[in-house]
């Protein structure tokens, strides 16, 4: 039973289908990134170019631009995101309002679900510069309309505040699953040392919710540099390169470009900085449990 | 001193008590409505007239009709994309499981020194950026024939739904005693015969979990659909975002899609609410 030919066996079909959906095009996207690919003139031909790709992407100031648009956004969401997180979490921690609890504990759920495109239209109609409903808060303020999404200064914050939406319930379960793991005995001894919810937030579950906020930075951080759907339905980037992030701007020069070259350089370097998230990830989550 | 103080406050402390309960019930109260509002507003708004979507501020109490339905299923392109997406998610839902569990359940089963290794493999997909596989995908499926073959996106979403099905099922696998399938196996039965009559069922949990995780994901994926697609396998997402061209747009019909679509993927995430973070973080965290 426990022969290394079963256990092969079992694996291959998974590691066959990884290496041709997942290592094949990869080593692809690599060669296409080394050679002149340029869909639109092929009179170039498609010749290696001595890494001339990288260097124009690496000396493309929009390039810069995109990469710090994206850490701009990180900046908007996360802490926004985790404090928001964190205090649902809180309040889903506590031990009264049961059915409101629940009703929370299940709403949690509907903006993860929802189709990252549709939180897009969502946005749209939100923010729409005539009857949105951003507009409307205004207006009860008795301020002028605004075009958010037409508006450099607030693109790429309407489309953080969608994201913060979609993406607050996730902090918020990362952190509800640590308090959760928070042994009994703890609480129960710092009761007798305390009794303000300050000091066992800070001494007893603090610590516990540590590798769980390290897991959901990480992750959110390589989401950014993912993130797509959301833009390309509200702004596609816009107004001008207000809210071209990383992957909007990959794909611009891939798909409406058709410079396959240089977007591979893009894509590859964009993911080498991935790799190097997910291999910090692994390192410090999985160190001693698997 | 300080408990003599604490003594004489003890009515005022009470009421301390009490308002924090009260701040508590209206922090839940004020989440319950900022996590359905989005949700609620897209669906009223599926159920306005065209006038009353475009009112200004907007209207609250209105006669609601469903004709931004019978519309949105009146045309072709959304109905399709909706079948597309349903065969395109189930089909590679299935695939994952079918090729994904027996993995999961070598990695859970067998010690070896590069397990580490293939665990981390696998588990990296779940950072793969797509518009870096997006690009080689295009120009493979342009050679091959199969841009606008739904076949091709079922392959693809692969790379996210394997490592969500290994790594939930393998969990899975790991609490069950390894000594329940060396008993069948003293009984006589296959190795094949222990994974799939013994182990299988004891870890349907699971694979239920992560059934519905994959199809949620591919359910919802855009980036791909829209650039490997055209007119004949176009998913939902990509038929929901082909709305956005042009002025005067029309809203009730684009949020009745929209609700067409999101609908069915709440109903299954709300079957594995609890298990929504394992699946995400991939394990990380549970």
């Amino acid at each position: 039973m426990w022969s290394l030919r079963t256990r092969n066996l079992l694996l291959a079909p998974t590691i066959v289908v990884l290496l041709s959906v997942g290592l094949l095009p990869l080593l692809f996207a690599i060669n296409v990134s080394l050679r002149n690919y340029q869909l639109t003139k092929p009179s170039l031909g498609f010749g290696w170019n001595n890494f001339a790709n990288y260097s124009q992407v690496l000396t493309d100031p929009y390039f810069w631009e995109s990469l710090s648009r994206t850490f701009v956004f990180l900046i908007l969401t996360v802490p926004l995101q985790s404090i928001l997180g964190l205090s649902i979490a809180l309040l889903l921690f506590r031990k009264d309002w049961g059915l409101l609890r629940s009703v929370a504990r299940v709403a949690l759920v509907i903006p993860l679900a929802t189709t990252p495109a549709v939180v897009g239209l969502i946005g749209r109609l939100t923010f729409d510069s005539e009857f949105g409903l951003a507009n409307w808060v205004l207006y009860l303020f008795g301020t002028e309309k605004v075009a958010f999404l037409g508006d450099p200064r607030f693109a790429l914050v309407a489309i953080a505040l969608m994201d913060t939406w979609q993406w607050t319930p996730f902090f918020a379960l990362v952190f509800l699953a640590s308090l959760t793991s928070v042994p009994e005995e703890a609480i129960e001894a710092a009761k007798l040392e305390t009794d303000r919810r300050w000091d066992m937030f800070r001494f007893v579950e603090l610590p516990y919710l540590i590798p769980g906020l390290t897991a959901a930075l990480i992750l959110r951080t390589a989401d950014a540099m993912k993130l797509f759907d959301v833009i390309f339905v509200m702004t596609r980037g816009g107004p001008g390169s207000a809210t071209e992030l990383i992957s909007i701007y990959t794909q611009r020069i891939g798909f409406r470009v058709f410079d396959l070259g240089v977007a591979s350089a893009m894509a590859i370097l964009s993911l080498v900085l991935t790799i190097l998230l997910a291999r910090l990830y692994i390192r410090l989550l999985y160190r001693d449990s698997v | 001193m300080v408990k003599i103080e604490r003594n004489a406050g003890w009515p005022r402390s009470r009421l301390r008590v009490n308002l924090w309960q009260l701040l508590a019930g209206l922090g839940l109260i004020l989440t319950i409505l900022g996590l359905v509002f989005p949700f609620f507003w897209m669906v009223l708004t599926s159920l306005k007239s065209r006038a009353d979507v475009l009112a200004f501020p907007p209207v609250w109490v209105f006669e609601p009709s469903l004709d931004n339905y019978r519309e949105a299923l009146s045309r072709v392109d959304v109905v399709s994309s909706l079948l597309n997406s349903l065969f395109v998610a189930t089909t590679s839902t299935f695939l994952a499981l079918l090729v994904g569990t027996p993995a999961a359940y070598a990695l859970a089963r067998w010690e070896w020194r590069a397990k580490r290794e293939l665990m981390f493999w696998i588990i990296s997909h779940r950072f793969m950026s797509p518009i870096a596989l997006a690009l080689p995908y295009f120009l493979i499926a342009r050679t091959l024939g199969v841009l606008d073959n739904p076949w091709f996106l079922v392959a693809i979403y692969l790379t996210f739904n394997l490592p969500i099905v290994v790594w939930i099922v393998m969990d899975q696998f790991r609490i069950i005693p390894r000594e329940l399938d060396e008993a069948a196996l003293v009984d006589g039965a296959t190795p094949f015969g222990v994974f799939v009559r013994v182990a299988l069922p004891l870890a349907l949990p699971g694979v239920v979990v992560s059934g519905i995780l994959s199809f949620i994901f591919s359910w919802n994926e855009l980036l791909y659909a829209l650039l490997l697609t055209r007119d004949t396998a176009r998913t939902a997402p990509v038929a929901a975002t082909a709305f956005m061209s042009g002025y005067d747009l029309p809203w009730g019909e684009i949020m009745a899609t929209g609700t067409l679509i999101v609908l069915p993927v709440i109903v299954f995430a709300l079957f594995v609410s609890r298990h929504l973070v394992r699946g995400l973080t991939l394990g990380a965290i549970k």
